[in-house]
């Protein structure tokens, strides 16, 4: 399994990059990893990560895009209350490049 | 990872011409894009199978057991023994090249390695030489080989280049199945942890926790709720579903995918009304809460050890019978394995539609009916108000799926439902439907990220035939019964035929579907707004 080297300490990650101990999160991580892809986090991509933790540690997988959609719109208004709001954020896209900087697994399967 | 191609640098980069090279002597070379991960640790250990460890396909040093070459030829010893078809399979191919070119993965890549004929001839090769006389006594004149470290690496290389699709056996004059040669190759791989994690983290999770995605039951009940409320918000009616509820009627299972990844949650609402607009006397099951089976994809024996719990859930219930939500993969375990794997189900009656009547005698055995068989007999029957004008905005295409289209012939009935909810429907070209039908290219759990090139590539014939009636009739929905479809041809049609969307049969269903007491209709399930939206009645 390959790591990666944080604040001097060897973080477990898979061969994608995604966490292997949602414990080894501190938020320096998430700004850390957005940060190699040239990526500065702002309020706004932070609200995301931040409900994509608070919602795994209830429900053990990443919401449904829908979920976090209607959640943003929640925050932010609902101008921002779509998909599109979230790649203008995330590029890489919402489920894949957030759920990475929050520390989640990625899910599989028929998705 | 690999650097990501562009469309027209994948049609630029394909070669039919082959290597100078004899096959044999053409080393195999592990590509970055063309392959997945191999399976963690800890996803093996969970299901007990041999030689957990991480490893990276992509390194040298794979990690084996000792004396891994005895593990496989004994497996290939014992699976000659077990299944007749393999050893038939193994020796009865004439190379007559009736298959080679129709394999979407040859078709997208050149490669002669996916030329069914020669993927076989991988195995067919380590059969000779330690199975048959000549093989033995001749080697390589006879067409034999040694099985080394570099045929493995191509075994597990090509046979995670076949989607099971079986597209090739249609053509083969002798029925060779070659899917099953491939079902075999993996199985062998298997003994000595060479999974790919894309399948074993889905088996794993669906093994501790009952669906591929790892879904807890609070977690499928409220992303149901969720759904609920967008139902609510598009038609003003609450519809109030059941969850692991004794003594319902029907229990109905579908792909967890359906439950969280959109398109397929828009075919999960699809079920949802329908069934409350029927009053169907039916429940969830937050355990038996996966239709598919990644198991199949590993082995046999982990495919029934999956399958089984869906009877254990129907006993446990008292269930009368099980409708199947829209898979692909999962009609196959169902409709060729189930009943043999964990029947007979005699504590369950034949499924029998209380709305007409009909019985489902094709089910007899399993006790598991489809659900678009289901619903074209409400359809046949008149027991629906349709109004497909409420998809007008929609030109539709169907994709038949794999495995409901070559593994139980299911071509009729979800063209019928189709097109009794929709009033433009247009047809691919014939040699790419029906049992002809080109693979999404990413079936057999071979939908993972990493391997994006492979999967575009096979994905390439069957987008082509999208582009064709996109471009020829204005397409621009591409209809099918299948979890892996609803997630892969998003992919691939983004890439290859942007403009055109995916969906399930059923959200087309409900988009048509007049539902009593609701209110108009503005937007359909994907909340955009209908052709017709703020007219009188649309009925």
């Amino acid at each position: 399994m390959p790591n990666i080297e944080f604040q001097g300490k060897q973080i477990e990650v898979d061969d994608d990059g995604y966490l292997i101990n949602l414990a080894d999160w501190v938020p320096e991580l998430a700004t850390w990893m957005s940060g190699q892809d040239g990526m500065t986090l702002t309020e706004a991509h932070w609200e995301v990560i931040n409900f994509l933790r608070d919602y795994y540690q209830k429900y053990q997988i990443a919401p449904m895009i829908k979920i976090l959609v209607k959640e943003i719109a929640k925050s932010l208004g609902p101008e921002k209350g779509n998909t599109k709001y979230l790649y203008e954020l995330y590029p890489a896209g919402p489920a894949k490049q957030a759920c990475r900087y929050a520390g989640l697994p990625k899910p599989t399967g028929c998705v | 990872m690999a650097k990501e191609m562009k469309p027209n640098e994948i049609i630029g980069s394909i070669d039919y011409n082959p290597p100078k090279t004899d096959w044999m002597s053409t080393p195999v070379q592990i590509k970055p894009g063309m392959f997945c991960w191999g399976a963690k640790a800890k996803s093996i250990n969970t299901v007990g199978f041999p030689n957990a460890r991480d490893w990276n396909p992509g390194e040298e040093d794979w990690k084996l057991p000792e004396n891994w070459q005895g593990t496989v030829l004994e497996g290939i010893a014992d699976r000659l023994k077990k299944y007749r078809s393999f050893r038939l399979f193994m020796d009865i191919c004439v190379r007559c090249g009736a298959c080679a070119d129709k394999c979407h993965f040859y078709i997208g890549s050149g490669d002669p390695k996916n030329m069914p004929v020669l993927r076989a001839e991988l195995m067919r090769s380590v059969y000779r030489r330690y199975f048959t006389t000549p093989g033995k006594m001749l080697g390589k004149l006879a067409g034999a080989r040694d099985l080394d470290i570099n045929v493995l690496k191509e075994w597990w290389y090509y046979f995670f280049q076949c989607t099971e699709c079986r597209r090739c056996s249609v053509f083969c004059p002798y029925g060779i199945d070659t899917a099953e040669i491939t079902i075999m190759g993996r199985e062998l791989m298997n003994l000595l942890g060479l999974n790919i994690e894309w399948t074993m983290g889905p088996v794993a999770a669906c093994y501790m926790k009952g669906n591929h995605l790892g879904l807890e039951p609070h977690t499928i009940t409220s992303n149901i709720e969720f759904m609920l409320d967008d139902i609510e918000t598009i038609t003003g009616i609450k519809v109030n579903p059941s969850f692991n509820r004794k003594g319902a009627e029907i229990l109905f299972v579908t792909p967890s995918g359906d439950l969280f990844a959109d398109p397929g949650t828009y075919t999960c609402m699809g079920y949802l009304m329908l069934f409350h607009e029927l009053g169907l006397d039916y429940t969830w099951s937050t355990y038996a809460s996966e239709g598919g089976n990644f198991g199949f994809f590993t082995s046999n024996e982990m495919a029934k050890r999956l399958n089984s719990k869906i009877y254990a859930e129907a006993k446990r219930l008292g269930v009368k019978y099980i409708i199947g939500g829209e898979c692909g993969h999962m009609w196959r375990v169902l409709n060729q394995y189930m009943d043999t794997w964990n029947g007979p189900a005699d504590f369950l009656e034949v499924p029998k539609s209380p709305i007409t009547g009909t019985v489902f005698e094709n089910t007899k055995s399993t006790k598991m009916v489809h659900i678009v068989e289901f619903t074209a007999d409400l359809i046949k029957n008149g027991k629906l108000k349709l109004d497909p004008s409420r998809n007008d905005h929609l030109k539709v295409t169907f994709h038949d799926s794999c495995n409901t289209a070559r593994g139980m012939g299911f071509f009729e009935e979800p063209r019928f439902v189709a097109k009794a909810v929709c009033n433009n429907f247009y047809e691919m070209p014939e040699d790419t439907i029906r049992e002809k039908t080109f693979c999404c290219g990413s079936g057999s759990g071979l939908n993972a990220g990493e391997d994006m090139d492979l999967r575009m590539r096979g994905g390439l014939p069957r987008a082509n035939a999208v582009k064709f009636v996109r471009d020829k009739y204005g397409v621009n929905m591409l209809a099918n019964i299948c979890a892996i479809d609803r997630a892969a041809l998003t992919t691939s049609m983004n890439y290859w035929v942007p403009g055109v969307g995916v969906t399930g049969v059923h959200e087309l269903v409900a988009n048509a579907l007049v539902m009593k007491g609701e209110k108009p209709r503005t937007t359909d399930l994907r909340g955009e707004p209908l052709p017709n939206a703020g007219g009188e009645s649309d009925v």
